[in-house]
């Protein structure tokens, strides 16, 4: 439920913090990155070079990729090793 | 205590008294002086103040944002250009709700490029959200800039207070000055931020984008505190008034109790309609003066009041709103006393255009036209051009 003018803190401000892990900003994808562990070397140059947070890291280990957020950009699969090849940039599907 | 000074020296003399935290400016003429002579009493160690020199007005009002979201209690002042400058950051400093206060001093805007005195500069940013408190003289423009400090932090909302160029800026008054304690004691200690940047274990998110979804409820909640602003206002003008002895109402009738024809004007020029009313009262004419002294937020109910009872109303405008309609004063006062049961007639003049002078002729001018409308019930133009060469 959106809240309503009276509700809201003054000043235009957000009065918390890390509420943009509440904002879903990967829904206007048109390209969907697609990555393959068996590929995977695991040299973090996705992770550094994502815009948003998007490549999920466990263990100082890429882990998969959040679509929650992820754009399409296609920057992780250009960054991506040519010899490993990791990340495949594929159409969305409705 | 009496102290002789300019516009300017008063302005400046009250920032000391409140010694803000942060004070950041960009020089501009004619309002030059009260930076110049804030910075010296802050290289005299006279108050606490961070001082900051900025590259631009752009620039200057940014830093205050800043500052006043950290929480500081921030003070500048501009002029003209500068304000225009500004003008993209009025905006930000008034829906985040930051109690800034501007020394204002009316200068006409460009082209032609002048100095002098009109109120294109802050009728231009007479939308902005800020709360406009337009001086007669330079003892109000002391008193003012007081009382801004405490109407900006009890409503959240930034303030201007503005004095016309070099009629009062520089010009010499005998001034009567607070104690530096009573100013302190007016305004309180400190400031009281509802949040603050500097405030680590409350972290807020100050400026994110905000789209179709949330912008116009945060709008319309900076709107609700506008229309709440003109109480406060009062109050703190008649505390000022009850503890000081200057009382300053935001809409000031002059001998209008009779009065079947009222002039309307702003700044310094109200000053100069008392004298001409006095002389057209000792010759029997009932002649009254109402003086808009607070123009933003708009007074509509005490204009309602004052003005309504009248047969003619010339508002005087020292600026045309480019519309092919006249003034904004005069547009505004229309708007208002539409809603009034009686309607005087309501006409304009516009003046002093870049500092032309206004004479007290011009001004009987004025009152005698409105005495004939009055009689006649017509009058020949809604909109005069007063003392500009080759006018019918």
């Amino acid at each position: 439920m959106k809240k309503g003018w009276k509700e809201l803190p003054e000043g235009c401000i957000i009065d918390k913090p890390a509420t943009s892990l509440d904002f879903k900003t990967g829904d206007w994808r048109t390209m969907k990155p697609i990555w393959h562990e068996d590929k995977c070397i695991q040299c973090l140059l996705c992770w550094i070079y994502c815009p948003d947070a998007s490549i999920l890291v466990e263990n100082e280990k890429v882990v998969g990729i959040n679509y929650d957020y992820c754009k399409g950009c296609g920057i992780c699969a250009e960054v991506c090793p040519p010899r490993a090849s990791a990340i495949e940039m594929v159409r969305e599907e409705k | 205590m009496k102290l002789a000074m300019t516009g300017n020296e008063a302005m400046a003399y009250a920032m000391k008294q409140i010694n803000p935290d942060v004070v950041a400016a960009y020089p501009i003429t004619p309002a030059t002086e009260v930076v110049q002579l804030f910075s010296q009493y802050v290289a005299d160690g006279e108050v606490d103040t961070e001082f900051v020199p900025a590259e631009s007005e752009h620039s200057a009002l940014s830093a205050c944002v800043g500052a006043a979201v950290a929480g500081a209690r921030v003070i500048t002042s501009t002029a003209s250009q500068g304000l225009a400058l500004m003008h993209e950051i009025l905006y930000i400093a008034s829906a985040l709700r930051q109690p800034i206060v501007i020394a204002l001093v009316n200068r006409s805007l460009s082209a032609p490029i002048n100095i002098h005195c009109d109120h294109s500069d802050t009728m231009g940013s007479r939308d902005s959200g800020w709360i406009q408190i337009y001086c007669a003289n330079s003892q109000e423009a002391y008193d003012s800039m007081i009382q801004a400090v405490k109407i900006a932090e009890k409503v959240n909302l930034p303030v201007m207070v503005t004095a016309d160029a070099f009629i009062l800026s520089h010009c010499m008054e005998r001034i009567e000055v607070l104690s530096d304690e009573e100013v302190r004691d007016f305004v309180g200690k400190e400031r009281k931020p509802v949040y603050s940047l500097l405030d680590v274990d409350n972290p807020v998110t100050v400026g994110p984008l905000d789209l179709q979804d949330y912008f116009f409820e945060h709008k319309r909640s900076q709107i609700e505190a506008v229309w709440h602003a003109m109480p406060v206002i009062e109050d703190v003008a008649k505390e000022y008034g009850d503890r000081f002895g200057r009382y300053y109402p935001v809409v000031e009738d002059y001998r209008t109790e009779d009065a079947e024809v009222a002039v309307v004007a702003l700044g310094s020029t109200a000053d100069t309609l008392k004298e001409v009313v006095d002389m057209l009262r000792e010759e029997g004419k009932k002649v009254g003066l109402v003086r808009i002294r607070v123009f933003r937020p708009l007074p509509s109910k005490r204009l309602q009041e004052s003005l309504s009872k009248f047969k003619v109303v010339a508002v005087m405008d020292r600026v045309d709103s480019l519309n092919a309609f006249g003034g904004p004063a005069f547009s505004e006062i229309r708007s208002v006393l539409y809603e009034t049961e009686k309607r005087p007639i309501i006409v304009d003049y516009v003046y002093g255009l870049g500092g032309r002078d206004i004479e007290i002729e011009e001004l009987v001018r004025v009152f005698n036209d409105a005495e004939r409308i009055a009689e006649t019930g017509k009058y020949e133009k809604l909109v005069t051009y007063l003392g500009v060469r080759g006018e019918e």
